[in-house]
């Protein structure tokens, strides 16, 4: 009998959950169990901080996944919040149908579980299954509208996702033979904890190979250029909470997964250091995703190569490594995540209201829905880096320590960033200030979760609580 | 591990990349299709051997789920599919058979340098297991993009998880794989469920001008 702790709950109240909205009829009553759940999961997670179960063969709790746990978690209810009152509008519209609601709901949960359980996994092997149960997840929702752009999109996601997801197991089976000299047969072979503590005598150039596979696995889900491709069609076509979701949440997972190891190749004196790659694919996607702001037409798919750009600041951050740049990569990871959902959560509102995703259709927002159209500006300022919002500060953190380790890279950042920032201005210019066009029908849209997102980025970016502070540090201390 | 046991594993992981450049040069789906169960049998005999040589009897669902599923159960659905959704049964390449199977002799090679460079202290079976591997996927990422059609993709992505569970398999005491070995094949079932439900017939950058047109110019 497992006692009934923080992790249990995260994992048994999203799985019990799914099996349940499976079964239930009536969208009004799914939707805030849906809520009520993703609630209790987010109670769940905030009860690790009180108390950490001992880590087993399958399961870890440290200081490093709590807070990928917890911003999840978050992201999760708030999403879930703002997905009931989107979900109604496309009932009504007649996009989905009640039997599609159902099946929506009950992924929902079911992602829920699938990214709970890859980040608390222990086992290597454990968390590529939950890996593989979340794409799958996504992949359904994606392609839930049925139309020929949403199924061209699903399936694109599906193969490129699936091949990215061979390439981890290729990776993790080779982790274990690298460690199965050293550690024995068996389970060992495959925990975390057992590897980072024997990862000095494993072979180096086994490691070495088995990153390239599982960098180049997990970074395709991270979506990191040149293997991103699936990523602004998934974003554009599916419904906007799963875009939400997947910029939000996924992305974070799938890099979770390679932060875990990169720090088992770091233990190793031997091993190849995984930073320039990392800091290569991270700028690379930075500088590409910023070209391509500029010619987007529909405004899903614009923010979708956003979230492009601001992965590939993190993993740039994280490859440089050390405390400060650690640190800044956890920082605009959270950042990142709190405000991307914030502006698909009005996004979606605002398609919806306005019928169409083409930018060009989208005009003078602050005339016709002043609330969604400067909760649009107040995101795209955040998202674009401005102060005194939470991603400034963390933009900032990572140029000032590249300035100082490396001023040639600093400046290909910066450059990537000012590119990207000119993208979202001048498309923000016309979608917020222009002549109005189109509907001007007042939405039923919920402001809460938008507004309780941007208002933690805006705090963010005036003042970080000092136990923060002190906790990233520990952690980015933890990554090396 | 005795030296018959040792030969038999070799010769059967051997098959299984044979088997894989049979893949490459096929043009009629059928065809590709009836080659992937043969792959299907050689790594379901390939496991069931492993797992007499290593004692591991667990291994033994792994190969019985390789036999059933995809020897048998997935090949005929997909046979089904083709005819049901009067899919085009000739397969278009991007590239003529020529330069695929080059290129395809090319990987092999390629895996083979990286894989017996860096294992020369692993256990001889196992390393050449893993050259063994990394080939069947290789060779399977080229099928699939050299290959139009959406069946014949999925095909390809099976023959990625057939080198996989070679893989995994050949690491002696590896945990979880019949668990990955399951998972995967929930994967391979969604992907074939897919096609017939949303009646993909082809893959979807197809040389219609006005449908590239609706999604690359009207969505953007």
């Amino acid at each position: 009998m497992t006692p009934i702790n923080g992790v249990t709950l995260i994992l048994a109240v999203p799985a019990a959950t799914a099996a349940l909205l499976a079964f239930l009829p009536g969208y009004r009553l799914s939707a805030r169990l849906n809520m009520l759940s993703a609630f209790v999961t987010l109670v769940a997670a905030l009860s690790l901080f009180a108390y950490k179960p001992e880590p087993g063969p399958y399961i870890l709790v440290d200081d490093l996944n709590i807070v990928f746990i917890v911003l999840s978690s978050f992201v999760g209810f708030t999403t879930s919040v703002f997905s009931a009152s989107y979900i109604a509008h496309e009932l009504e519209t007649g996009r989905l149908k009640a039997v599609h609601l159902r099946f929506y709901h009950a992924m929902y949960q079911v992602l829920l579980f699938a990214m709970n359980l890859a980040l608390v996994a222990n086992n290597i092997g454990l968390m590529w299954v939950a890996i593989e149960l979340a794409t799958l997840t996504t992949v359904l929702m994606v392609g839930i509208y049925r139309t020929h752009e949403a199924l061209e999109a699903a399936w694109k996601y599906f193969i490129l996702g699936s091949v990215g997801i061979a390439l981890a197991l290729f990776g993790t089976i080779l982790v274990y033979m690298a460690a199965r000299p050293v550690v024995g047969e068996g389970l060992d072979g495959m925990v975390w904890t057992v590897l980072i503590q024997r990862v000095v005598d494993f072979d180096p150039a086994f490691l070495n190979v088995a990153f390239v596979f599982l960098l180049l696995g997990y970074g395709t889900k991270v979506g990191l250029a040149p293997l991103h491709a699936w990523l602004p069609d998934a974003h554009a076509e599916g419904p906007t909470p799963i875009s939400a979701v997947l910029s939000g949440l996924l992305l974070n997972v799938a890099l979770y997964a390679v932060l875990r190891f990169k720090m088992l190749l770091a233990a190793n004196p031997g091993a190849l250091a995984p930073g320039p790659l990392m800091v290569t694919m991270g700028l690379t996607s930075l500088v590409f995703a910023g070209f391509m702001l500029y010619r987007r037409r529909d405004i899903k798919r614009m923010f979708g190569y956003s979230s492009i750009e601001h992965m590939g600041i993190i993993v740039f951050a994280f490859g440089m490594g050390g405390p400060l740049a650690n640190f800044a990569g956890l920082l605009h990871m959270t950042m990142h995540s709190l405000t991307k959902s914030a502006i698909f959560f009005t996004v979606g509102h605002i398609a919806q209201v306005k019928g169409t995703q083409r930018i060009a259709d989208i005009r003078g927002l602050t005339v016709t829905h002043p609330m969604l159209g400067w909760g649009l500006v107040v995101g795209v300022v955040a998202i674009a880096g401005m102060p005194p919002l939470g991603i400034f500060m963390s933009e900032f953190l990572v140029v000032s320590s590249t300035f100082a380790r490396n001023p040639l890279l600093a400046l290909v950042l910066v450059g990537g960033l000012l590119v990207g920032f000119g993208a979202l201005f001048l498309r923000l210019q016309g979608v917020a200030f222009g002549e109005p066009v189109g509907s001007t029908a007042p939405v039923e849209a919920s402001y809460v979760p938008t507004g309780m997102h941007l208002g933690l980025v805006l705090m963010a970016g005036v003042y970080l609580p000092p136990p923060l502070v002190t906790w990233f540090q520990h952690v980015a201390g933890l990554l090396g | 591990m005795n030296g018959l046991a040792f030969d038999v594993a070799h010769l059967l992981a051997g098959g299984l990349v044979l088997v894989s450049f049979m893949m490459l040069y096929q043009d009629r789906l059928y065809a590709l299709l009836n080659v992937f169960a043969l792959q299907a049998v050689v790594l379901s005999l390939s496991v069931a051997w492993q797992a007499w040589a290593q004692d591991a009897p667990h291994l033994y669902i792994t190969a019985a789920i390789a036999l059933v599923l995809k020897a048998i159960a997935i090949p005929v659905a997909l046979h089904r599919i083709i005819a049901r959704l009067g899919i085009q049964r000739q397969i278009e390449t991007v590239v003529g058979v020529g330069p695929t199977m080059m290129a395809g002799i090319a990987l092999v090679a390629l895996s083979m340098v990286v894989m017996l460079r860096v294992t020369p202290e692993a256990d001889p079976l196992a390393r050449e297991d893993l050259a063994f591997a990394l080939s069947v996927l290789l060779l399977g990422l080229l099928m699939m993009v050299t290959r139009h059609n959406a069946v014949s993709q999925v095909v390809g992505f099976m023959s990625i998880e057939n080198g996989l569970i070679l893989a995994g398999t050949g690491a002696k005491g590896m945990p979880l794989v019949v668990e990955i070995s399951v998972a995967f094949s929930v994967l391979v079932a969604f992907i074939v469920i897919g096609i017939f439900l949303f009646r993909i017939r082809e893959r979807f950058d197809t040389v219609d001008v006005q449908a590239l047109d609706r999604f690359r110019g009207g969505q953007q």
